[in-house]
């Protein structure tokens, strides 16, 4: 597998370990071109498997993981478009987007989500779609899609009811409030809870501590404990594709858009 | 359990801390995010460290309602 640097994000092979770093300014949202880049990392992850043992995903920005999907990209694009139009356009999107989730959850390698600072959004589903999340002890993690008229689209609601008790998935979806990191390594969401700002390091060791096992069997433990709801994925693109036609949706993103808070992810 | 002002003093401390703004300057009436001119990661990096001191957790949109020190640290005594 190449090393390969994009606008949003780039690869490298280091120590048997594919490390992905996410680097879009200010906080890895995630649009259109960072779609793109990462259907080119899925695919390139494909041939990894005789070189790699694990993945790790991580961001080298300051704010945190990722801040969500692009909101700012998806309103401006949805300006002057009938409703039919924004509904096919949003589709084509998620499609893609669970491509990827899903091709990273079914990666017969091991991946691990190292995190800091902001996970919300579509970076916490990138999270979820992981086989584990290291989170240092700043980062916060957060759906907060209802506060837009919409519900998670990139395959949250379905990992997260895999991974975790429904009340706690009921919690973070219905209130939209953020989790810090420690409340998240209480319920079972984060395996390793770390200092700051050494997630990544920690991440890169339990990486080896991976590398140690024979891969197929890694490979079979994942698929057997890991099963993908697949069912439950479609489900959620169509609800998100009708939800988001709504006026009250062109509302929320609008007056996130334009907000000039301290606090604008809290519409 | 700490009074109110124990409260709000160490709510003033941690937050002088963290934007390393001298103490003697925030007041408990000051506007949070006009005083400190804090964007939304920052405010976030604040609440969880609040957290993390009272060992509290203070929902996102109860501190979204929040302008000066005073309410805050009345919020956080609230789940003491």
């Amino acid at each position: 597998m190449k090393n390969w640097q994009g606008r949003t994000l780039g690869w490298e092979l280091r120590d048997g370990v594919v490390e992905l770093t996410l680097h879009r300014e200010p906080c890895n949202e995630i649009g259109t071109e960072t779609l793109a880049e990462l259907e080119k990392f899925v695919a390139a992850l494909g041939a990894a498997r005789s070189e790699a043992h694990a993945v790790i995903i991580y961001s080298s920005l300051k704010q945190g993981f990722s801040a969500g999907a692009d909101l700012r990209e998806l309103y401006s694009g949805m300006q002057g478009l009938p409703a039919g139009e924004r509904a096919k356009g949003v589709r084509s999107f998620l499609e893609r987007i669970h491509k990827v989730m899903n091709a990273l959850d079914a990666s017969p390698l091991p991946t691990i989500a190292a995190v800091h600072g902001v996970c919300f959004g579509g970076g916490f589903e990138l999270a979820l779609a992981c086989d584990l999340i290291i989170a240092d002890k700043l980062a916060r993690f957060c759906f907060p899609e209802l506060r837009l008229g919409l519900v998670p689209g990139f395959g949250g609601i379905p990992r997260l009811k895999r991974d975790l008790g429904n009340g706690i998935v009921r919690d973070l979806l219905l209130t939209g409030r953020s989790l810090n990191a420690a409340r998240a390594h209480s319920v079972g969401l984060v395996s390793q809870l770390t200092a700051e700002g050494e997630a990544l390091k920690v991440a890169r060791a339990t990486a080896a501590q991976m590398g140690k096992f024979d891969r197929e069997t890694t490979a079979a433990a994942k698929r057997f404990a890991k099963p993908i709801p697949h069912d439950e994925l479609r489900r959620e693109i169509d609800l998100f594709c009708e939800l988001f036609t709504r006026p009250a949706v062109e509302a929320g993103l609008k007056k996130f858009v334009e907000s000039k808070e301290a606090l604008p992810y809290l519409p | 359990m700490p009074t109110m002002n124990q409260t709000l003093e160490e709510v003033l401390n941690l937050t002088a801390k963290q934007f390393n703004v001298p103490r003697a300057e925030l007041k408990p009436e000051d506007d949070i995010f006009k005083k400190l001119g804090i964007n939304s990661f920052q405010a976030l990096e604040l609440l969880t460290r609040l957290e993390q001191h009272f060992n509290i957790e203070l929902p996102d949109y109860e501190f979204q309602g929040v302008t000066d020190f005073k309410t805050l640290a009345e919020r956080i005594q609230s789940r003491l």
